[in-house]
């Protein structure tokens, strides 16, 4: 089987179901039956999807980590490969190399607070993580989930949103940057909240995952409240054409995001970290 | 160690075809010595030497009939190990369905001959990355695992050369099958020829030449350890990763790219680079799709694009990448320099920018008291990871 030892080389998984998640998003579940592909991931790791004959993206994964033989992506369509995936159908095809990459380290939270603060489409990669926490959430001290969007229609996973927020064992803050009159959560950036929420900053995992600018201001909020830089995780994006480290496109100072990361440690990439042009 | 003469030399690439091999080598095409396939000792580039310069390279006819009296061309082996162009699968769509068929590894066997030192030392280094990295390129690990190198040492470095800095060269360290010193002059053509391998050993066995004497063996020492002092460019590497780590806002970089056209030569020639893109093409009626790999370079603007833009704008941000890659960051990615001292971009640079001016700079600025470029020589440096 030279084929499948390639790690170049996409395994063809079927669309088993398909749901539109805002006028923009949408979460696709594939199922994996191909022997030569792993059946599980890590919360955080992510695939590459290839659309045929128009090219290959890498999507993080969103699904249950603990439900296996399913992948699970949220994906926005924004340009040429996410837009033709978002016209698949069910039962339809697509490529998938994966799962790669480093992981939220869950674990390193247990008998500390876990705050996550996402923004856009950055609650995808961090709900297996969320689903993870939720599943062991005797090991924790709070659970806080600070989510900011554009607007209340970009707001990701609503639904689930509205159901962990009811959750006596979890606090969920929403805040979108321009509201309309029924919005009845925070205004502004998701940032602001962070000092406007109570956790043992000393004893706290944070795991961030959003738009450059916005992890930048949430690092610095995390800082003041003196979260430790250790302690302190994000998710970060970089063009890639291969995600096993071999085609030179992700790298940041000495680190091959898809190899290294897209997971770090803060203290790990700081000083390749919000430099322009690095 | 054995002698060669002209007739042994060309019964090795007699046997090297017999045996299946392709046989690759410098040869003469349009005004450069470039690799390519080679049939004999005759298709070799005999009595051409080379000038190369800044932004210059001159062939020139010498009426001496040397086989290998010239420095890198613009060619390096990657093109053989790491094509500039590979087919990674083909599709199929039929009724909705896709069917992916993967594309065979070749089975062709290369024969590479007249590898020079810094050049062993890249293949050592895609070695590195390729093979013994997270994941393997298994296009790569086909073609490295028949591979057979003959290797030629440098008598006469080049003007833009600098492996001694790098610990390369200008003798082979490890990793080639057959190692070659030519010796010519006035009186005498010979080869002298020391193997590294076991198909090494059975090649000088088929070729049954005579043992070199002590005091051959002896000469050549002393003409390599010459061939050191030579280097038209020296840098110094100590300290240099670190430095270049703290660089990033440093004004310098102002002055070392103004004049870059970010045209990307120096990564096309440098026997390391190693980024590529993909490219997915399909036929007409969009039934059969390829993903093709092609070689890319930092120097172009959708390397480092992301939705929302273009990361890396301006030519400044892709020579510091670039630079600070192979002198610096490469280190803690691989293990050893990005750099072999060959010289390639120098000589290629359109507009003559030179990597070793630049590290010096660094250093100059640093510590201004002290010399800038090393004068003893550094130890070889083992970095090639014998596959199978
Ligand atoms: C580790 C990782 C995880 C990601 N997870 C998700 C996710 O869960 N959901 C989601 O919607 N998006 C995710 N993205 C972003 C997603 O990969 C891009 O939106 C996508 O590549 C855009 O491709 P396109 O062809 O539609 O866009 P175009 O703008 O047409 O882009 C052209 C090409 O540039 C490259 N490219 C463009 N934007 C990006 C980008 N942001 N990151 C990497 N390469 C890019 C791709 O190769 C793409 O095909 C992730 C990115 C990374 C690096
Ligand atoms: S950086 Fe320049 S001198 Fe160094 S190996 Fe590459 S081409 Fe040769
Ligand atoms: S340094 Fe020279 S060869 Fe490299 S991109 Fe700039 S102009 Fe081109």
């Amino acid at each position: 089987m030279i084929a499948y030892s390639n790690p170049m080389m996409p395994h063809l998984c079927r669309i088993n179901s398909r749901k539109k998640e805002t006028h923009d998003t949408f979460t696709i579940t594939l199922d994996v039956n191909d022997e030569e592909m792993s059946p599980v991931f890590r919360p955080g790791q992510f695939n590459m999807l290839y659309l045929y004959g128009v090219g290959e993206v890498p999507i993080s994964i969103s699904g249950h980590p603990q439900k296996t033989g399913k992948m699970v992506h949220t994906i926005r369509s924004c340009g040429t490969v996410t837009r033709g995936l978002a016209r698949l159908k069910s039962g339809m095809p697509v490529g998938v190399r994966g799962p790669f990459g480093s992981s939220w380290p869950v674990t390193h939270a247990y008998g500390r607070d876990l705050l996550i603060v996402a923004g856009g489409i950055g609650l995808a990669p961090l709900r297996p993580a969320i689903y993870q926490a939720l599943a062991h959430r005797k090991h924790f001290g709070k659970l806080i989930l600070l989510y900011g969007a554009r607007s209340p229609e970009d707001v990701l996973f609503y639904k689930e949103l509205q159901t962990w927020q009811k959750r006596s064992d979890m606090t969920v803050y929403l805040t979108v940057d321009h509201a309309i009159s029924d919005w009845d959560h925070h205004v502004g950036v998701v940032t602001n909240l962070i000092p406007r929420v109570n956790f043992d900053a000393d004893d706290t995992v944070a795991m961030v995952c959003g738009p450059e600018i916005m992890m930048r201001y949430a690092i610095m909020a995390l800082r003041n409240q003196e979260v430790p830089e250790n302690h302190i995780y994000l998710s970060m994006e970089r063009n890639m054409k291969c995600a096993i480290g071999l085609c030179g496109h992700c790298q940041l100072g000495p680190k091959f995001v898809c190899k290294d990361g897209p997971v770090f440690p803060y203290h790990r990439i700081a000083p390749y970290f919000n430099k322009r042009e690095i | 160690m054995v002698l060669l003469d002209r007739n042994t030399l060309n019964q090795m690439f007699e046997a090297l075809a017999e045996s299946g091999f392709t046989v690759i080598g410098p040869t003469v095409r349009d005004n450069a010595i470039v690799l390519d396939r080679v049939n004999s000792i005759n298709d070799l580039p005999v009595g051409w030497t080379d000038d190369q310069e800044r932004g210059a390279y001159r062939l020139k006819q010498e009426t001496a009939g040397a086989f290998f009296n010239f420095t890198n061309g613009p060619h390096s082996w990657k093109r053989f190990l790491y094509p500039p162009q590979l087919t990674l699968f083909n599709a199929r769509r039929r009724n909705g369905d896709i069917e992916l068929i993967p594309e065979k590894p070749t089975d062709e066997k290369f024969a590479l001959i007249g590898v020079r030192p810094c050049d062993l030392a890249a293949i050592g280094i895609h070695d590195r990355i390729f093979l013994k990295d997270h994941h393997v390129d298994t296009d790569y690990r086909e073609r490295r695992k028949n591979l057979f190198i003959v290797a030629v040492n440098c008598l006469n470095p080049g003007n833009t050369c600098f492996c001694t800095s790098m610990g390369t060269g200008p003798t082979a360290g490890t990793g080639y099958d057959l190692v070659l010193t030519e010796l010519f002059d006035e009186d005498q053509h010979h080869f002298l020829a020391g193997t590294g391998s076991v198909a090494g050993t059975k090649m000088l066995e088929k070729l049954s030449a005579p043992p070199a004497s002590p005091a051959l063996l002896h000469h050549c020492d002393e003409m390599l350890k010459e061939a050191a002092t030579k280097m038209g460019r020296n840098i110094r590497t100590d300290e240099l990763a670190d430095m270049l780590r703290e660089s990033f806002d440093d004004p310098y970089w102002q002055e070392a790219s103004a004049a870059c056209l970010s045209c990307g030569n120096c990564t096309m020639v440098c026997p390391t680079c190693f980024c590529a893109t993909v490219e997915d093409v399909t036929d007409l009626t969009g039934e059969t799709a390829t993903r093709v790999r092609r070689w890319d370079s930092c120097f172009n603007g959708e390397f480092s694009y992301i939705h929302g833009g273009i990361l890396r704008q301006s030519t400044l941000s892709r020579y510091r990448q670039w630079v600070t890659h192979k002198l610096s960051s490469w280190e803690e990615q691989f293990g050893s320099s990005g750099c072999v001292g060959c010289g390639r971009c120098i000589t290629w640079c359109p507009v003559g920018i030179d990597i070793t001016e630049v590290a010096g700079k660094f250093w100059e600025k640093k510590y201004p008291s002290r010399k800038k470029a090393a004068t003893k020589r550094q130890q070889p440096r083992e970095v090639l990871i014998p596959v199978n």
